[in-house]
């Protein structure tokens, strides 16, 4: 029996691996959809394993929610990372710079 | 509790709204070109439609739905009434300045709705997941409107902005509400509130000793206040703010600064006050810190922008700020006033995005304070309308938004937190600068070009309702006023 803070410790390094990667990469937009991913990556491991550990089913249900959701928030993000490739041919996170004030 | 049609009517205008919004989807789609005027009006028929629906379920008392995660009560219903009314201002704003850009599309209005809907279920949320799903359609609703002009560069910009600091802030929420549940064992907001008081669960029992879970809850506090203040734009998290305002269509900010701040309201209270009341003294503290940093970043940096829209955005900052402090103030007079000043703040911001959108014409942003410059001469009428969302929105009286920053800082000194008062009226009277400045502007300077205001008649209409309302409402505040408090027993 793997003991619950051993999950938690894995989701809060993934969790702080995604943010990292959200606040340091200045070079691509895609890595940057990708740390999203991880960070509700890291939120459902946490939630599983809560779920398991309290013998409540609704963590589950709440992970099942959280799937869908990203499902259509990488579908979002992703048309908007075409239509900004489309106006700038570029993905890079530091040229988004045209606003100033 | 067996799902029978008596059982799902106090959903029923959020059952009703999505039932229009996959309706509208499917005529839009084999509408010509040529009558694409029906989506809007059946938008407009359909806010209507919810808001009668609304009334007539208006609730005696709490009622709760779908395993308790939904609730209705007196606070969602007059909250669900001002987010549609706001979204009805903004429609009709919107639909001059998208026909002129070419944007006028049904995506627009069915984006819009599916905002609404989202706003009206995080209104309603009684559990974290609804909080979750309501916020998550509300916020992916709005990635995509900003990024509805797709040839323009700031617009896409300023979407991938809002999307990639968006999912991180509901990145945030999420990991604070699954350390909530793992601490409580519940997603459901009561039940967290009895467990946070001490007292029992659902099922009688006595629950766990609290304060072993302390430091964990106290984590997923600091991890849920963050997402709050990034959704409500608030400083130290306020960094999409003023770029998102600014990249997209001005119809697309007029409607981002406007209702969602009541959902944004809504949602700091359902978190903050009906599930972690027993958390207040630590919530409290942040709240202070969150306050003072958005009412001083806000009123001051806005002073230095050239962009009425950019300017607009360190105002909604600041008045975040202000939101706040009835929050703070504990009390449930303090919880009306916040109301209060939100409902208040989504009329005034609409109206003022509004006026941009009235000096716009084809071709044109009317976006930069210079195009203000002179509004007087060009038209009276206009610079007076302006005048009232200006000095309403700075705070000077007999204007609604005086009583609205009155009503929240009577409670904080109530609250015995001068102090605070004292600073929070520090910043206003910063504030008041920039406000005044546009009203020099417009009385006082040579217009930079003298072209004709073209705003068609409905919208002239809309408008001088919006500014008068605010008029008239600032000479009776007590109507609203009473509303709020009514509500918050």
């Amino acid at each position: 029996m793997i003991p619950l803070s051993n999950f938690l410790v894995l989701a809060a390094v993934m969790f702080c691996i995604s943010m990292a990667g959200i606040f340091l990469n200045r070079k691509n937009l895609l890595i940057l959809l990708m740390c999203i991913e991880l960070m509700l990556l890291s939120v459902n491991l946490n939630f599983v394993a809560f779920s398991h550990y309290l013998q409540d089913i609704s963590g589950q249900v709440f992970v099942f929610f959280i799937l869908t959701v990203a499902a259509a928030e990488s579908a979002i993000g992703l048309a908007i990372l075409v239509v900004l490739f489309r106006n700038r041919k570029t993905i890079n996170v530091q040229a988004l710079d045209t606003m100033k004030g | 509790m067996t799902l029978t049609l008596q059982n799902l009517l106090p959903a029923a205008p959020e059952m009703f709204l999505l039932t229009m919004i996959t309706l509208l989807l499917v005529i839009d789609v084999s509408l010509p070109e040529r009558y694409r005027a029906l989506t809007y009006q059946m938008a407009q028929a359909t806010l209507v439609g919810v808001a009668v629906l609304v009334l007539m379920f208006y609730p005696e008392q709490q009622v709760l739905r779908f395993h308790d995660t939904f609730v209705n009560d007196a606070l969602a219903a007059v909250l669900k009434l001002a987010i549609v009314l706001v979204t009805f201002f903004v429609f009709a704003y919107s639909k001059p300045y998208l026909q002129d850009r070419n944007l006028f599309k049904g995506e627009y209005f069915i984006l819009g709705l599916m905002a609404v809907l989202g706003m009206l279920v995080l209104v309603s949320a009684h559990s974290l997941l609804t909080v979750y799903l309501g916020l998550e359609l509300l916020s992916l609703s709005l990635y995509a409107m900003v990024g509805l002009h797709r040839e323009s560069i700031t617009a896409s910009e300023a979407a991938m902005k809002y999307f990639v600091l968006g999912a991180l802030a509901s990145g945030m929420l999420l990991y604070g509400m699954s350390l909530f549940y793992g601490a409580t064992g519940t997603l459901d907001l009561a039940e967290i509130a009895r467990y946070l008081a001490g007292g029992t669960g659902s099922d009688g029992m006595i629950v766990q000793e609290f304060a072993g879970t302390r430091p964990v809850l106290i984590l997923g506090l600091v991890f849920i206040l963050v997402g709050i203040a990034f959704k409500l734009g608030a400083a130290p998290f306020h960094m999409w703010v003023p770029d998102v305002y600014h990249g997209a269509p001005t119809a697309v900010t007029l409607f981002i600064g406007s209702a969602p701040k009541i959902a944004a309201f809504a949602m700091l209270m359902r978190l903050l006050v009906d599930g972690l009341a027993g958390l207040d003294s630590d919530w409290t503290q942040i709240l202070v810190i969150l306050a003072i940093a958005s009412m001083a970043i806000g009123n001051i940096i806005a002073i230095a922008q050239d962009n009425l829209k950019r300017m607009l955005a360190y105002s909604t900052i600041a008045h975040s700020g202000f939101l706040f402090l009835g929050i703070i103030a504990g009390t449930q007079a303090g919880f009306a006033a916040s109301m209060f000043y939100v409902i208040v703040y989504a009329l005034m911001a609409a109206g003022g995005f509004g006026m941009i959108i009235v000096l716009s014409r084809t071709g044109v942003e009317a976006d930069r304070l210079d195009d203000f410059k002179g509004l007087n001469e060009r038209s009276p009428w206009y610079a007076f309308l302006m005048l009232i969302l200006m000095l309403s929105m700075a705070g000077v009286p007999p204007f609604l938004g005086f009583w609205a920053k009155w009503s929240v800082l009577r409670e904080v000194v109530n609250a015995d937190m001068i102090w605070l008062a004292v600073v929070a009226v520090c910043f206003a009277i910063i504030g008041l600068f920039y406000y005044l400045r546009v009203v020099r502007m417009m009385y006082f300077d040579a217009p930079l070009n003298q072209a004709r205001i073209q705003a068609p008649a409905g919208m002239r209409v809309m408008i001088s309702t919006n500014a008068l309302a605010i008029l008239a409402l600032g000479v009776y505040p007590s109507a609203l006023m009473a509303v709020c408090i009514a509500v918050m027993q």
